[in-house]
């Protein structure tokens, strides 16, 4: 690496100020410290650091969305080539899985990244690795058949207005991932729900295609039930009932990520290890879910109210909100204390969503959004006691 | 030991370089550089001028606004040089060392015939009244106070740091004379923050004050945590607080009559050779170039000499001198010439880390290793993002992020609310350590506080 060092060394004059490149600075600036770590040494403060920095955190929880992706990009084939009627190999399936969704991730990635470089530049600032970790979020969290450019869209205002307007990453109030998604959600909700979007049953790239065979449904599973009169078993595309365990492996049809609760369970246990992810957050998330839906099936009246724990747990993108979206350190509390109130109410709202509203089966994005709002206010709460505790000991 | 105290919080670097418990002749200095910016909340006034004359103990500054607080020269010799920086401000006086050495003589003393007020002037005359510190604010302490309690924090628990046990050996009678002293000047009581294992006499039978043990990983041994634990820091008190060393200075000017500011040394760090790593006895002041340049060992690399530990201590010149509050020098790599390549992604069984990102926590369960650490920062500033990385180093009843906020928005009331008056800069300095964002949190909290000190004034 030598070779690539000294390379780097030589040009890198040429963009700092003064230099004839010097207005791509914060671009150089990233590619050199993604090379290589900075040597830049502390000049105050403690003289030793912790070998931990923002870029190893992101590129962890990046590894931690790679089964979710992959999974995805097979599912993606899967249930194309299930609709309609056709068994391929592993292979192609995973080939047409791959030209659906990695121009998504491309131009998720394309966009924000470019977004982040240009207001880097513009501000003088380092580039924020926090874009890997959303760029790759947005994908998985929207349906396959969503089209480029609206893809492009969303993720250009929500890193625009989510995040930049806000001053960057680490003063956003809202989830980026999933402000793109609303955004999706409220601008063309043709689009980001009903039967025709998460399966893709057209060719991509002259790659699979065919005619869907005359059972097709492309509902999720929960779609399915939000739209039941009366409690059924969930289905897959082509009229099988699924089992839990077809729930739990996700070869079932939904947005791009979200569908396998094993993928996730994988992601989690990277994110728990390495202390990502606060347990305390996802913990809280399930229990909240769980106890709700619990409620509801006591009271049990719609097919929705009497979905099990389980199958909410299993179904739609309650454990993948939980796992990497209600866990984001920025936009969920920020006390442990508040987080378990954070998680239980993220819980509690997304059930309370999905059996509750009529028009869209899925409640974990607005139930998240509409937690991240309140952080503030219960860290504010949190806060107080030790303020109280404090003041009281006078005297 | 009155009572036991366990933390659960916290963090020991495990640093290569740990000092030997063996006591080593250091070559003398021709030197001595006292810095007045070791004494936060002292405006600095000149008493001498180069070519001046002075005594071990004689006044070179003294304090602008209380002017019998003095910092008094640790050796007798002539004012060499006295250095200024921009608006003229004080950066240091330097003093050549005669060889023979007098001492300014104080006359032997009785504590118990004295008043508080005759102790404190007569520690103030010395130059020892600047060594205390109060809580709040973290600054030099006000002899016009009368302090709600007094804390001792007996033990340091920083990297590679003292081991107070060796330090204050054979020194048992000047000790309790600083504690017989001390105990006059507050109504409350003198505390004493110890290790459950403590072996030195003059801790164990200490009389007139009241021991506490504290159990747990660095910071412990902050006096900061121990006032935390042990009676918090609430608005309108004042606390003082003093290291071990600072006892002794009393101690051996009422028993001795001389301002005798000598101290056990430890030379430590991943560069010094491991035969050298041991305590030394030095001033306040002196140069180490002579005494560390052949203890060195390895010579090819930068590297970063340190008055003081890794964590609050101050970068010095190899050619730098000992400051006025420590009692170690560290030597470590500067690192400036290390290019990790794809670092972040590496697994890293090389690195230290406190974060599971790294395998370091998890072999700390199987294997005691020692990191030599260099001074690169590993990664590039940014804003807050990962939470409850802080508390978890940070043994308070205080909410660490939060009153960092508050300082960075200059919300006084907050800053008081949420606890400004028990910390310290260096309490901060495990936060500063672990933090992924790369904040310079001690600068940030010296900043609340004089802010805040300036709002009360």
């Amino acid at each position: 690496m030598k070779f690539l060092r000294n390379y780097l060394d030589k040009i890198k004059p040429n963009f700092e100020a003064g230099g004839k490149w010097s207005s791509f600075h914060s671009v150089f600036e990233g590619l050199e410290s993604f090379l290589f770590v900075s040597n830049q040494t502390s000049k105050s403060g403690v003289h030793i650091h912790d070998a931990v920095d923002s870029k190893r955190v992101m590129s962890i929880v990046v590894i931690s969305l790679i089964p979710c992706l992959l999974m995805g990009i097979y599912n993606t084939g899967y249930q194309h080539y299930l609709s309609i009627g056709e068994t391929t190999g592993f292979f192609d399936t995973f080939i047409y899985g791959i030209l659906s969704v990695l121009p998504i991730v491309v131009v998720s990635y394309t966009v924000g990244l470019g977004i982040e470089f240009v207001v880097a530049q513009w501000k003088g600032h380092e580039i924020q690795e926090g874009f890997l970790v959303t760029g790759l979020i947005i994908p998985l969290i929207i349906p396959v058949d969503t089209p480029l450019w609206m893809v492009a869209l969303a993720t250009a205002f929500a890193v625009i207005f989510a995040k930049e307007v806000f001053g960057g990453t680490g003063f956003n109030i809202w989830n980026v991932a999933l402000i793109a998604r609303a955004f999706l959600f409220f601008a063309y909700p043709s689009k980001m729900s009903g039967d025709s979007v998460f399966v893709r049953t057209a060719a991509t790239f002259g790659v699979g295609g065919g005619t869907v065979v005359d059972s097709f449904s492309g509902a999720t599973p929960l779609g399915q039930i939000g739209t039941a009169t009366a409690l059924a078993p969930v289905t897959d595309t082509v009229g099988n009932p699924l089992g839990y365990w077809d729930l739990f492996v996700g070869l079932i049809p939904g947005s791009i990520g979200e569908t396998s609760t094993l993928c996730i369970a994988l992601g989690a246990v990277i994110l728990l290890v390495t202390g990502i992810a606060n347990w305390r957050t996802m913990f809280s998330v399930f229990a909240g879910g769980i106890l709700t839906a619990l409620l509801f099936n006591a009271i049990g009246t719609t097919p929705a109210m009497q979905v099990n724990p389980l199958e909410h747990i299993l179904l739609g993108g309650f454990a993948f909100g939980a796992v990497f979206m209600a866990t984001d350190p920025v936009t969920s509390c920020r006390t442990n204390k508040g987080k378990y109130v954070f998680g239980f109410l993220v819980g509690l709202f997304a059930i309370l969503v999905r059996v509750l509203n009529p028009g869209y089966p899925e409640g974990m994005m607005l139930a998240i959004l509409f937690m991240n709002s309140f952080a503030p206010l219960i860290d504010y709460a949190v806060v107080e006691t030790n303020v109280k505790r404090r003041k009281r000991r006078k005297g | 030991m009155d009572q036991v105290i366990k933390l659960k919080k916290g963090l020991d670097i495990n640093l290569k370089g740990k000092p030997q418990p063996v006591r080593r002749h250091a070559v003398s200095s021709p030197e001595y550089t006292i810095y007045p910016g070791d004494f936060p909340g002292l405006i600095p006034k000149t008493a001498v001028k180069p070519g001046d004359r002075t005594l071990a103990g004689a006044a070179l500054l003294f304090d602008k606004n209380r002017p019998n607080i003095k910092i008094t020269s640790p050796v007798s010799g002539e004012v060499v040089a006295v250095n200024r920086g921009e608006k003229r401000k004080l950066l240091s006086i330097v003093v050549h060392a005669d060889a023979t050495q007098e001492s300014k003589d104080f006359g032997k003393k009785d504590v118990q015939s004295l008043s508080p007020e005759a102790i404190k002037q007569l520690l103030a005359e010395a130059g020892i009244f600047a060594f205390i510190r109060q809580r709040p604010y973290d600054i030099v302490a006000d002899p016009n106070d009368r302090p709600r309690d007094i804390f001792v924090s007996c033990f340091y628990s920083a990297p590679l740091a003292p081991d107070t046990d060796f330090i204050l050996e054979g020194e048992d009678a000047d000790f309790q004379t600083g504690l017989d002293a001390l105990s006059r000047l507050t109504d409350g009581k003198v505390y004493l923050g110890v290790r459950p294992t403590a072996q030195a006499a003059c801790l164990t039978n200490a009389r007139n004050v009241e021991v506490v043990a504290f159990e747990g990983a660095h910071p412990a041994g902050n006096v900061g945590v121990q006032i935390n634990h042990i009676r918090p820091v609430n608005k309108g008190e004042t606390v003082w607080t003093l290291q071990p060393e600072t006892v002794l200075y009393i101690g051996r000017l009422l028993n001795r009559g001389v301002a005798d500011f000598s101290r056990w040394t430890a030379l430590t760090g991943s560069e010094v050779n491991e035969a050298d790593r041991a305590y030394y006895r030095l001033l306040p002041g002196t140069n180490i170039e002579h005494w560390v340049e052949n203890r060195i060992c390895r010579t090819n690399e930068p590297l970063r000499f340190i008055s003081g530990n890794v964590l609050t201590g101050v970068q010095i010149a190899a050619n730098g001198s000992l400051h006025a509050f420590d009692n170690q020098i560290t030597v470590i790599p500067e690192g400036d010439r290390t290019h990790d390549f794809f670092g972040w992604i590496r697994p890293g069984f090389d690195q230290f880390s406190v974060s599971k990102t790294y395998p370091a926590p998890f072999l700390s369960r199987l294997i005691k290793k020692e990191y030599p650490i260099d001074a690169r920062i590993k990664g590039g500033r940014r804003a807050m993002i990962l939470s409850n990385e802080w508390e978890k180093v940070f043994p308070m009843d205080v909410l660490p992020e939060f009153l960092i906020r508050a300082i960075l928005s200059n919300d006084i009331d907050k800053m008081e609310n949420l606890g400004i008056y028990e910390v310290a800069p260096e309490d901060f300095a495990l936060c500063e350590f672990a933090d992924a964002s790369k904040m310079e949190l001690q600068a940030i909290v010296r900043r609340g506080l004089d802010l805040i000190y300036k709002e009360n004034q």
